[in-house]
Formats: structure tokens, C-alpha cells, sequence
């Protein structure tokens, strides 16, 4: 995993996206996205559906390789990497998935120990100790022996952020942690992720479309506006930036440049 | 991630793009499949089998296989036999019934059925398995969790049908062979040590062996064609239902196509 020369990473970098575009049957769903979290930063990224934001997600974690660009976990440049390099490089990163995504022919216990079984390959009492503490932390100790069939929405996107933080990564990406979740629930998931960078100096990226959540735990917020970065800065820069789009966003009106109908 | 893909904005000043030609789709489908067996292949080569897992597949793919696999071999052993004893019986040939039947089944409808079997059963559940962790983002989980899905999902079930193949198809031997005997000897009023004698004498042990030798070639089309389909699936349920029906479609015409190839192989005249 060393980086030639011209793939140095840039200083102080957690993750770094560089002219990241992403095409798909001639859809460019990416123009050209830089963004850079420092070590132990939270950056959420919001816009509208539809606007990429899961797509540079997925990038990030190296599910799609993008057109062109590069990306930086750390100090490797995954872009390019093959698959088994690039699967030392997810060792040290977790992902909630919009749909929690657990495996659903296994249960609660095993979807949480399941990367501890298949890459750390820790013995059981440790595998248990570790599945019964992430679950206390997401709120549902004792729900080892459920199936994804038996949870709620709520339930299953605990399970998936249990199982994203069970291998402690330094690097975790949520896509939409808070959505479908009561307003208690989806506080103690934000507390949870502000927890992983105030005590374990986790980086994270956070897709969401909750605004209010989105100001609370973030140190850096990004806006994606139809596959470009259309603002970045400090949570109050965003809150105080003039551009039309930014504001109709974070004030959820209907009326101003986002043509909400063609939706 | 579908609605990422549709853009409104590119959607109005890009061309949609051209459905590509049947050749084309094929010589893609086929280097699919080869990408794929060579890279299981490497997966096994690194010792990328679990116990567990494949003890799983072997149970789930082809012990539950079994018992259709039997009745449709004996009843068709039952069959060859119906046809083929007042025919022989007719021409003095009664001493030919068992051998002939026996032939017809260890060479031919034992590993057909079988490969047939296979595929309606455990080839569309490989398909829709592996097609709905796809769709539901399983897939991206395990890559997300730095599991190989080739790893998981496919080399289990690539060894898993090539260990069970062959033995089922020993099995639906004994089933076809034992249909046979059944007819001829109840409903025919064969004698059942000529049938058995029959047997001794036409029959070599590599009918037997080179037959289930063909159930391995079809395991691993069916294997590969069912994982193949189930990872290239895109969309939602009606996707499943489609990469379910072309796995059964493809592997059935594959099995046949091979079927004859071996048959001239393995038993030359």
C-alpha cells in the first residue's frame, strides 16, 4: 500500500477526495467533486436526492471506482488499487448503509461478529464481549439472537451501525444514520458518532438530509447541488453562505432555484 | 444509489445509450464467466474455503436435491424400462433389458436429469440468493467489510456442486437402474437375475464413473452461471425473477450443448 511519488497525499489528510467524477451510461453524476476531512473530523454532506452523494460515498469506500480523480484514505490512494489491497485499506474502514444492508440468513449476533470472524478471526469470548458491547452502545443489548426479518427499520439501522464499528475503524462513512429513526433514537446515533471522533479520534463522512443533525455533530459541512460541490466550510460558514440553493436547502422551502417539481 | 443514477440535468444532454447486439452480449456473457471461474479458481488456490460454509452449500444445494433427483431418475428408469422390455422381449432380446436400461441410465438420463435437477433447484436459488444480497447492498456489505463476495458467495457454492453433483447422480443411478428393475420384473415379468446379469455383462464401471465425470463439468456451469447471474443483478425484485429465469434458461441450453459434446468425448464409439 505505499503511494508512488505523484499519489503523494495531501498534508493532514483523514480523507481526501481529488477531481472525482463519476459516469454512468453517459449520466455524470459526479463533476469533479475535492473535498478533504482532516483526522478525526466529522464532514456531513448534504443536497438533494439525487444529487450524488451516496455515489461519492461509495467511491470513498471503494464499492465503485470513480471516472477520474483521486482518494485518499490516509496515506493510500485507493483509486486504481486492486481488490486485496484495497481490502487492507477497509480493515480500517466501517459503513452504515442507507438500508442498514445486513445479511439477512443471519442473526443479530452474527451480522455484528461477522467481520470480526471472517478477518480478525478473534477467538468466540472475545467475538462476544465485542458483539454485546457495540450493541449496549446502539441500544439494543440483548437482541443477539433476532433475524433482520424480526427488526425494525429503526432496529436493523442500529445493527448495521453495531456492525460498521465492531472492527474499530479510524474511518467510517454513514449514508443517512439518522433517517427513519424516532427524534430520541436518531440523538443517540449523532451522540454515538460525535462519541467515535471525541474518544476514539474516528474520521467520518456523513450523508444525511437531516439538517438539524447535520449542524449538530459536524465539524466540516459539504452541499452537493447535481454532481458538484456546490458549498463547503465550518457549520456556520454554511448557515450564514448566500448561495440561493444553500439557503432554499437548509430552509426547505419549495420556492427558489431547486425546481422541486421535476422531481 | 438508483435514483444517484438519474441525474435529471445529465439525463437532458446525453444520448441514451445503444442496447448492445446479441454477439456482443454473449462474447460478454461468456468472458464473464471465465473472469469469474478464474477468479474463484484463485480464491481456492489461497485456501479461500470455510468449513462451515461449505458443509452449508453442500446440505442446502445438494443434499435437499436429492430426493427429486431420485424420483425423477427412478421414474424414468421405470419408463425406458416400460418402452424398451415388451421390445426386446419381442425380438428374443429379453437378456439385453437390464444392460440397456442400465446403459441408458448411467450414461445418459442419470446425469442430464440430474444436471436438469440441479439447475431448476439450486441453480435459481443461487441466483436469487446472490441476486437479492446484490440488490439490498449484502454485497457492498461484505466488500464494505473486507470480505471477498467471491470468496463468500461463490467458491462455497462452485465446491459445494462439484462435491454433491457426482453424488447425486450415483444416487439417481441406483434410483433409475432400481425403476427399471421395477418395471421390468413386476410389470414385464422379467426375471430378476436376468436383469441383473444383464447388467453385469454390458455394463464396464466407467459407464458409472465417466458419467458422473460429466455431472462435474455441469456443476460448475450451474454453480458459475447462477453466481454469474446473481452478481450482475441490478434493480429490484423483477431483476431477481430475471436473473433467476436466465440462470435455469443458460444453464439448461449449456447442459445439453455440453451433454453432447462429453457424450462423444468420454464415450467414443
Amino acid at each position: 500500500m505505499t503511494t508512488s511519488a505523484e499519489s503523494e497525499p495531501p498534508v493532514d489528510c483523514g480523507i481526501c477526495v481529488q477531481g472525482v467524477q463519476y459516469s454512468v451510461a453517459h449520466k455524470h453524476v459526479l463533476r469533479g467533486i475535492d473535498l478533504t476531512v482532516k483526522p478525526g473530523e466529522i464532514l456531513s454532506v448534504m443536497g438533494m436526492s439525487g444529487c450524488g452523494k451516496t455515489t461519492l460515498m461509495h467511491c470513498i469506500g471503494g464499492l465503485i471506482p470513480p471516472s477520474a480523480g483521486k482518494i485518499w484514505i490516509e496515506r493510500d490512494q485507493i483509486v486504481g488499487m486492486k481488490e486485496s489491497a484495497l481490502n487492507h485499506v477497509r480493515e480500517r474502514m466501517g459503513m452504515v448503509f442507507q438500508y442498514a444492508a445486513l445479511f439477512d440468513s443471519l442473526s443479530v449476533f452474527e451480522n455484528v461478529a461477522f467481520g470480526l470472524r471472517r478477518r480478525k478471526h478473534l477467538p468466540l469470548p472475545e467475538i462476544k464481549e465485542i458483539v454485546r458491547e457495540k450493541l449496549t452502545l446502539v441500544g439494543l443489548s440483548g437482541s443477539e439472537q433476532l433475524f433482520p426479518s424480526e427488526l425494525s427499520g429503526g432496529m436493523a439501522k442500529r445493527v448495521g451501525l453495531a456492525r460498521a464499528i465492531a472492527m474499530s475503524p479510524q474511518i467510517l462513512l454513514y449514508d443517512e444514520p439518522t433517517s427513519g429513526l424516532d427524534p430520541i433514537v436518531a440523538s443517540v446515533v449523532d451522540e454515538l458518532i460525535m462519541q467515535m471522533r471525541d474518544k476514539l479520534g474516528v474520521t467520518s463522512i456523513v450523508v444525511s438530509h437531516n439538517i438539524k443533525s447535520i449542524f449538530r455533530i459536524s465539524d466540516k459541512v459539504a452541499m452537493l447541488h447535481e454532481g458538484e460541490l456546490l458549498a463547503y466550510g465550518t457549520p456556520d460558514e454554511i448557515k450564514s453562505c448566500d448561495d440561493p440553493v444553500v439557503r432554499q436547502f437548509i430552509e426547505g422551502r419549495t420556492h427558489g432555484p431547486i425546481a422541486v417539481a421535476r422531481r | 444509489m438508483a435514483d444517484e443514477m438519474t441525474a435529471p440535468a445529465a439525463e437532458a444532454e446525453e444520448p441514451k445509450p445503444k442496447r448492445p447486439d446479441p454477439i456482443t452480449t454473449l462474447l460478454v456473457f461468456i468472458g464473464e464467466l471465465a473472469l469469474l471461474l478464474g477468479r474463484t479458481v484463485r480464491e481456492i488456490g489461497r485456501g479461500g474455503i470455510a468449513g462451515s460454509d461449505l458443509i452449508e452449500q453442500m446440505s442446502s444445494l445438494g443434499v435437499s436435491t436429492i430426493p427429486i433427483a431420485l424420483l425423477t431418475s427412478f421414474t424414468s428408469g421405470g419408463v425406458l424400462s416400460l418402452y424398451f422390455t415388451p421390445f426386446l422381449n419381442q425380438y428374443g432380446a429379453t437378456q439385453f433389458v437390464g444392460g440397456v436400461v442400465a446403459l441408458a441410465v448411467a450414461r445418459e438420463l442419470a446425469p442430464v436429469l440430474t444436471g436438469v435437477v440441479f439447475t431448476a433447484r439450486s441453480g435459481s436459488m443461487i441466483a436469487a440468493e446472490i441476486g437479492t444480497m446484490k440488490v439490498t447492498e449484502q454485497v457492498d456489505a461484505l466488500r464494505a467489510l473486507a470480505v471477498s463476495p467471491i470468496r463468500y458467495l461463490v467458491v462455497p457454492r462452485l465446491v459445494a456442486s462439484v462435491i454433491m453433483f457426482p453424488i447425486v447422480c450415483a444416487l439417481s443411478d441406483a434410483a433409475g437402474i432400481f425403476g427399471g428393475y421395477i418395471v421390468a420384473v413386476y410389470m414385464e415379468n422379467t426375471p430378476p437375475h436376468v436383469f441383473t446379469d444383464s447388467i453385469k455383462n454390458l455394463l464396464l464401471p466407467t459407464d458409472f464413473t465417466l458419467g458422473m465425470v460429466k455431472t462435474i463439468f455441469f456443476a460448475v456451469i450451474v454453480a458459475l452461471v447462477g453466481c454469474q447471474q446473481g452478481l450482475e443483478t441490478r434493480g429490484g425484485a423483477t431483476e431477481v425473477g430475471k436473473a433467476t429465469t436466465n440462470t435455469v434458461v443458460i444453464s439448461i441450453v449449456i447442459i445439453y450443448i455440453l451433454n453432447f459434446v462429453l457424450a462423444d468425448v468420454l464415450f467414443p464409439q
